[in-house]
Parts: C-alpha cells; structure tokens; sequence
C-alpha cells in the first residue's frame, strides 16, 4: 500500500498545472453568455423606469410605487396566498413523503409521478377546469352544505380556491425539493434512533427530521413564494387582483411605474431567497 | 439494571420469505450473547423485535418475563446502536447523547453531566462540542454507544455495529464493548455476519439459519462442536475428508482417528470434518501431496494441498510459510484427537471446503 500510493496520487497532482488556461476561458465565456442573457433585459427595464424623453433622469417612478392605489392590497393579498399556500403544500407533502418512505417504499413512485403531473399540465387548462367547476358546482351542490363552501373559497379578500390551485401548481417544486433533502438523511435510522430513545412521533418529526430538513424546507418554500408571487394567469383569469394582475393593470396606465415595482418586486425576492439560504445552512445547537 | 430477554416461537414473514421461522432462545442477565448467521438469516429481525421496530406475526418477547412484544418502540427499555452511522447531524456530540434524557424532560445541567460522564466512558471526552460530520465513523459509533446507554437502559441492542469500520477500528471498539458490557453487567445482544467477532467477545454465540436457531453455546464449544455440518462450515473453515466408519473410530488419510458427537447410521463411509490448523504439513521429498497454493496471513498462512483427487486447506504458523512454498511436495497428517464425521456429500466432497478459501473470515 505505501508503495502503491504515491504513483497513483502523482498523476493527480499534475494535470491541473499543464490545463487550467482552458477551462478558465470557457468558464468566463459561458459566465459572460449568460450574464448578458440576465442582465441586459434588466437593464433596459431599469433604464426605462428611471429615464424618458420628456422628464429625462427621475427616480419618481420608485417613488410612487408607495402611493400607487392597490399595491399595498394586492401585495399583502400576494404575500398571504403565498404563506397559506406554503403552510398548505408543506403540511400535505412532508408527512405524505415521510410516510412513503417508511412504511410503503413501494408507493413512492406513484407519489412522484402524482407529484410531477402538474408540471404537464398547462396553468391555462387548469384555470379552464377550475372555473368551469366553479361555474357548474352552485347548480348541483345548492342544495347541499357545500354550496356555501364554494361561494367561501371565492371570498375576494381572501380566495382560498387561488390557495388550491397554487398547492397543484407547487407540488413538483416541492416534491423536487423535499426529496434531495430526505435522500441526503438517513431517515428510517434516524427515525428509529430517536424511537429508540424514546420520542414520540411529533418529537420524532419537529425536533428531528425538520431540523434535518432545514434547507430543502427553505428551498421549497422558496420555490413556492416564487411562484405564488409570479403567478398571473391563474389568478386573471378567475378575477382576482394579486400583486402580478395588479402590475399587469397599472402599465396600461402608467408603464414606468409598472416596470419599476417588478424590479423591486424582483429584488425582494431576491433577499428573500439570500436571506433563506442563509438561514437554512446555518447551524446550531438547539439544548 | 440488567434484565432477561427471552424470545418464544418468533415468526416474522415478508411477502415470500421467512425471516424467522420459530426462533426460541433465552438469554440471561448480564450476557452478551452474539447472534450469528449470514445475510438473510434473521437475526436483525430478531434484534429489531426486541427494539420494537418489527412486530412479530406469531411468537413473544419477553424481557424479566414480560410480554413487550406490543410495546412502542418508544417505550421499551433497550438502547439501541445502529449499522449505519446513526447521529443526529444537526446536534452537536453532547446533545446527541443528551438527546434520550431531553425527551425525558431532565434538567439541562443534570442532562449535561450525564452526557459528559458517558463520553468520558467510551474515551471521547473532550468532543462535546463537535458535530457528528467532524468524527470519524469510529468516533461516531462510540458516540452513538454513550447515546444508547444514557438512559441506563436494561437491554444493549448491537446491530453490526462495527461492520462499516475498517479493520484495526473494529478490533479496538469491539475490545472495547466488550469491556464496557462486562462493567455494566448489561444484557447485549450483538448482532453480527463476522464469525470472529462473535467468537471473540460473546459470553455465547447464537448460530441461526433461515430464521432458525443452529447452535447456541459458549464460542469454543461452538467452534470446536459445532453441532450441525451447517454451523461447522460456518463457523471457521472445514475440511471434507472422506473416511471409513468403524464402531467409534474412523479411518482418514490411513489414521486412526476416535470419534465425537453422533455417527450416521446410513453408511460406513463418511466425511471426517477436519479443521484447518489440525492438518499437519511435513515437507518431505517422497511425499504424497503437493501444495498448490498458499496466502499468508502474517501470524498464519493457509495453504491449499493437493492430495490425490483430493483437496484439503491446512493453517501453519506464518514463519513457516517460506518453507511450504507452493510446489512443495509434503506428507499430510491430522491431529490425533476426536473428529466429527458428517454423511458423505454426494458431491466432490473437497470442493467445498476449498471453495471456502476465497473467503478467509467465513464471512457471507
């Protein structure tokens, strides 16, 4: 072995002072392709909010997003279908997940390709069967409890139905997300372990597969937030005024001010997402 | 402390095969028993039994004679340390060990000083701080040790502890177990495919085939009168050779050889069961057998002895090795003490137990 070992780490040792030239210009080239790809669009969009011919430099546009009528409500409604949904997606996977891989490995094939579906499935065929749904159900259902139901995910202030909807629209980020993380664990051990030392099975799940988790849940709620935020045709076509519809409607009237708060809406997704990255990585003690 | 484990008639089925298949054994306070078999024999079943992570489909275990086998895992009484490296990865060394007392609610500064009292037990005491990616897997199963003991439990539960540690690690730790269990006087069950690891720290070895007990018995009792052709072949290394049966006594490679255990009744021809290190190698120029092949071991080398048709593996000390090169031509003698016979295999009878050399540790 002590022989042997230095031969074989030789060769490893010298290639990378003969080739790195190379792979630097590719790795620059293919970082500049796409930093123009990324960058020049949003340029040009900050350009456009901060410059016209009639008023030349002015940051007014920023300004006014504040004031602007409905942005507050469409982005606190936004924001709050994007918690629920989170809540929602998370609470229905996880266990789901959980419980596929400790007691039915069989079936986790089938929750993945349930998990996956949506993603075939175009958000404009969705919204199709959803209000088709909504508009037929209060015939049948009327005189059933459920009537009521129906009218009460429509509520404007609050549309639970866009709550459900999204939950369809993030399984597959989430499923994708949940499942690097339970792969990178050991779960069934670490399940057993805690059993072993005597934990319940709430204790078993928030005090030891969530902690475990911290980072592929960051990334899934993440995903969802993205997505929540962004989504605009679901959320048109049934009526409701989220923050997406709200920028489609104000740039009609006012086009600078319109483009500045999907910069700004873009930036704080932005922190967001450095802020949760950095959150899930990092590491304490918790006793 | 220590406590009784009794498995009765235990049965567990999955899907086509059969785990265990009636197991019955008793194991008494204070001993470390090793169930030994190769894969697939059932004996983590039977461990995972007593933890409460299997539940039987018939039979009971019983600890001090109490029916647990409907228990939660949760609330069973026996520490568990698992194959694979086990750690909470995202709690530090200290609150690993803790973890068990924290479920109980104890004070954090109680939980502590337990913590740092195990730790120093199983030699890892100034690692609290660390966290389980920055130990070696060494480390880490010690850890996982002082985790499994930190409620005192009554039962240690071992499920091949050791198997994912390299070689020079596992003998340390065993030695180390071993000692720990014998200061506890805590009742251990230790898992394990390793047949020396068995036979080195167990009080007695528990031999199963097929979700059925082969043997159980003290290791040298085990080895020496190993009470299947099953467990001899198992258990070390066996020759095949044939023999001819008279009264109590066999005739093998032309000695006369007293036997021991039980004769088969069918035929006069048997297979002698001869181990290794009781085949005796003489380099001598008109000698009937030639050696075909050796591996050495360093304290031993094994050589493979061509004998006529015939086959045999023979262990001699190590600084013999140089003289018993392959192509030597030597005469072949046997120990002169009591042999087993077994019914003469149908097939060559030599292979098998040549076939067994590829595998020096019997381990499968």
């Amino acid at each position: 072995m002590v022989a042997v070992t230095p031969i074989l780490e030789t060769p490893q040792v010298v290639p990378p002072a003969r080739r790195p030239r190379r792979p630097k210009i590719w790795r620059g080239a293919v970082l500049g392709i796409a930093a123009i790809y990324f960058l020049v669009p949003l340029g040009a969009s900050f350009w456009y909010s901060v410059y016209n011919d009639q008023q030349g430099f002015s940051l007014s546009a920023y300004l006014d997003i504040f004031s602007a009528e409905g942005f507050g409500t469409s982005m606190l409604l936004s924001l709050a279908l994007a918690v629920a949904t989170i809540v929602l997606v998370l609470g229905l996977t996880l266990p789901a997940m959980l419980a596929v891989r400790l007691s039915a490995p069989r079936l986790g094939p089938v929750l993945e390709v349930i998990c996956t579906l949506p993603l075939v499935v175009p958000p404009i065929t969705f919204v199709a069967g959803i209000s088709m749904v909504l508009r037929w159900g209060p015939d049948y259902l009327a005189a059933t409890p459920l009537w009521g139901t129906l009218i009460a995910i429509q509520n404007e202030t609050f549309p639970v139905v866009l709550v459900l909807a999204y939950v369809v629209l993030a399984l597959p980020f989430v499923y994708r997300s949940l499942d690097a993380g339970l792969r990178a664990i050991d779960v069934r051990t670490l399940v057993e372990a805690a059993r072993n030392l005597g934990a319940s099975w709430p204790h078993v799940v928030f005090r030891v597969i969530i902690p475990n988790l911290r980072t592929a849940i960051a990334g899934a709620s993440f995903l969802t937030l993205a997505l929540v935020l962004g989504e605009y045709t679901i959320a048109a076509l049934l009526g409701y005024r989220t923050f997406p519809v709200w920028i489609v409607t104000i740039s009609g009237a006012n086009g600078q001010l319109s483009v500045a708060v999907s910069i700004l809406s873009l930036l704080l997704i932005w922190l967001l997402l450095l802020f949760l990255s950095s959150a899930g990585s990092k590491r304490r003690s918790t006793s | 402390m220590t406590a009784s484990v009794e498995f009765r008639g235990l049965r567990r089925v999955f899907g086509s095969t059969t785990a265990l298949d009636g197991l019955d054994l008793t194991i008494a306070p204070g001993e470390l028993i090793a169930l030994l078999g190769p894969s697939g024999c059932g004996k983590t079943t039977a461990l995972r039994c007593v933890a409460g992570f299997e539940t039987p489909d018939a039979g009971a275990v019983l600890v001090d004679g109490k029916d647990i086998t409907r228990l939660p895992a949760n609330r069973r009484d026996a520490g568990m340390v698992f194959q694979s490296y086990s750690l909470f990865p995202n709690l530090n060394v200290r609150d690993n060990v803790a973890f068990g007392l924290r479920v109980r609610k104890v004070p954090a500064a109680k939980r502590h000083a337990r913590a740092a009292e195990l730790l120093e037990l199983v030699g890892l005491p100034t690692h609290a701080e660390r966290y389980p990616h920055e130990m070696s897997g060494g480390q880490q199963q010690r850890v996982a040790l002082a985790r499994a003991l930190a409620l005192e439990p009554r039962v240690l539960l071992l499920d091949e502890p050791l198997s994912a540690l390299d070689a020079k690690v596992r003998v340390t730790l065993r030695e180390e177990i071993r000692r720990l269990q014998l200061e506890l006087g805590i009742t251990t069950i230790f898992v394990t495919h390793d047949q020396e690891e068995a036979l080195s720290v167990a009080d007695r070895v528990a031999v199963l085939r097929s979700g059925r007990l082969e043997q159980c018995g003290p290791p040298a009792e085990v080895y020496d009168r190993p009470s299947t052709p099953f467990v001899a072949e198992f258990v070390g290394t066996m020759n095949h050779i044939p023999g001819r049966l008279s009264g109590n006594e066999v005739t093998v490679l032309g000695q006369l050889l007293p036997v021991d255990g039980p004769v088969p009744s069918s035929s006069s021809e048997v297979d002698v069961l001869i181990r290794p290190e009781a085949v005796l190698v003489t380099p001598s120029s008109e000698g009937s057998a030639m050696i075909v092949a050796s591996s050495f071991r360093g304290s031993s080398a094994r050589l493979r002895v061509q004998l006529g048709e015939l086959e045999v593996l023979s262990d001699v000390p190590g600084h013999e090795a140089m003289r018993l090169a392959p192509g030597t031509r030597v005469s072949v003698s046997l120990v002169q003490r009591p042999v087993l016979v077994a019914e003469r295999t149908a097939a060559v009878p030599a292979v098998q137990a040549s076939a067994k050399s590829g595998n020096p540790a019997g381990v499968s």
